[in-house]
């Protein structure tokens, strides 16, 4: 067994938040000026400009990309040979997020349902552990804001809707959404599993670097396919209008129950921020 | 279409009938921050005819709650919220003669002919540049409701802080036109 000790985790985890926060990752910058090749409406234009020098000033004036510093989401690859060592896992997680909120001067979000009384240290904390051969402990830290989630949405769809009901859901979704979820958006997209399988693939779906292409041909072709679609809706950035309404398109997929077909749309803005560290 | 005015607040209906949707301007001088906590507390005030803690009359409010201020600095990131949880309260402050409303995303249909009514319009700032709007942001103090965290009503002073009309006041939307315009059938 190889041994990881939480206080290692926890200082991972608060250096990751913060560095999420402040630093656009490189890809989405890139996607921004592949944008610039395309758009054609002037404001647009503009609001794409306006993007890239925010990113500039996060990082150079260390502060957050965007204000709204989400939700902290964790997932994590926990190799079998793994052994944490010092304490809770679970708990080192959540500690390292309170003190990069606290430390990074992060927005707190979290608040109880009803009372919408903040908990005051943007705990709890939403994590996903899964267990996978190896030595290795991967976490993904992953803070989601409210405007894009508010967005996301999940279908039981009849089996009979096949692709083309799937292709209309997706674009309806980003339709609904218009100028909520801060567009351009990275569209997340879970196919089949069940109800609950499809929401965390379509999540999971957007852990996958901007600008790289999905591996299975099949789904790559599926990607293209609703990206035009989705961009021919003429949201454009902010939703002002334009041709750059969505970023990329991301799914998964996986088989389903003979008799339903699941369908998960879970949309990410442009402050898409994830950070991967390995342990 | 497309050009670029600068306002100073307060706002007089003179000053924003020249504008379009679609013009991108700058602002400077005053303005004040709101969500829904805040604005359910302002809504309470003026239905029990209270004073209220900020002037409503030819200012403009801003949608935000802003990230911490780190040491050295006024405010952390300051982008705009989404504007639509706000459309219940709104109307409510139109009438009291409220001018401008800077946020993100669409606005209810009572809000747009409250707008048209009242003359008031709606501005939209960049959503997710948090860090671009701080930067045009000067001085910044607590007003009320310090117990709202991020959600408190602030006073901004700021230097021309960029954003796009969206609804002018003979009705326009710049998300309906906007959308329209760039739509591939
Ligand atoms: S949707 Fe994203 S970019 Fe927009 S305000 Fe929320 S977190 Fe920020």
């Amino acid at each position: 067994m190889r041994e990881v000790s939480t206080k290692r985790i926890i200082a991972e985890v608060r250096d990751s938040v913060i560095r999420a926060n402040y630093e656009l990752g490189e890809e989405v910058v890139q996607a921004f000026k592949d944008a610039l090749g395309y758009e054609e409406s002037p404001v647009a234009r503009d609001i794409l400009g306006q993007l890239m020098e925010n990113a500039t000033i996060a990082k150079e004036e260390r502060i957050p990309i965007c204000q709204d510093t989400g939700v902290a989401v964790v997932f994590v690859e926990l190799g079998q040979e793994v052994s944490i060592v010092g304490g809770d896992f679970k708990s080192a997680l959540e500690e390292g997020i309170r003190q990069g909120y606290e430390d990074g001067f992060l927005r707190k979000s979290v608040c109880h349902p009803f009372t919408r009384q903040n908990t005051g240290d943007n705990t709890p904390i939403i994590v996903h552990v899964d267990v996978v051969p190896g030595d290795k402990l991967k976490i993904w830290v992953v803070p989601k804001g409210g405007g894009s989630e508010n967005m996301s949405q999940l279908f039981m769809l009849p089996p009979s809707a096949g692709w083309a009901g799937i292709r209309e859901k997706v674009v309806e979704t980003v339709e609904d959404a218009g100028p909520n979820p801060c567009p351009p958006t990275i569209v997340g997209v879970g196919i089949g599993g069940n109800f609950e399988q499809s929401a965390l693939m379509a999540k999971k779906a957007l852990l996958r670097p901007l600008g790289t292409k999905n591996q299975d041909p099949e789904l790559a072709k599926m990607e293209e396919e609703l990206l035009i679609e989705i961009n021919k809706t003429g949201i454009g950035p902010q939703g002002l209008g334009g041709r750059v309404t969505s970023l990329a398109v991301h799914i998964l997929m996986m088989p389903c129950h003979i008799a339903s077909l699941p369908l998960a749309v879970n949309i990410q803005c442009h402050a898409t921020r994830h950070l991967e560290v390995v342990l | 279409m497309d050009e670029i005015f600068h306002l100073e607040t307060p706002l007089s209906v003179e000053d924003i009938a020249p504008l379009k949707s679609g013009d991108r301007v700058t602002i400077s001088g005053v303005l004040y921050t709101a969500r829904d906590a805040a604005h359910h507390r302002l809504l309470k005030l003026i239905e029990a005819g209270k004073e209220l803690p900020i002037p409503i009359k030819d200012q403009i409010i801003y949608y935000v709650g802003p990230s911490p201020a780190p040491p050295g600095r006024v405010i952390g990131a300051a982008g705009p919220t989404t504007s639509y949880r706000m459309d219940p309260y709104t109307p409510s402050l139109l009438k009291l003669g409220l001018r401008g409303m800077i946020g993100k995303g669409k606005r209810s249909k009572e809000v747009k002919e409250a707008m048209v009514k009242y003359k008031a319009i709606y501005m939209a700032a960049i959503g997710g540049a948090g860090a671009l709007m701080a930067r045009a942001i000067k001085e910044v103090r607590v007003l009320a409701y310090e117990d709202l965290g991020p959600e408190a009503i602030r006073e901004l002073k700021v230097e021309r802080l960029p954003v796009i009309v969206v609804n002018d006041i003979q009705g326009n939307d710049l998300y309906l036109e906007g959308q329209k315009q760039y739509q591939i059938a």
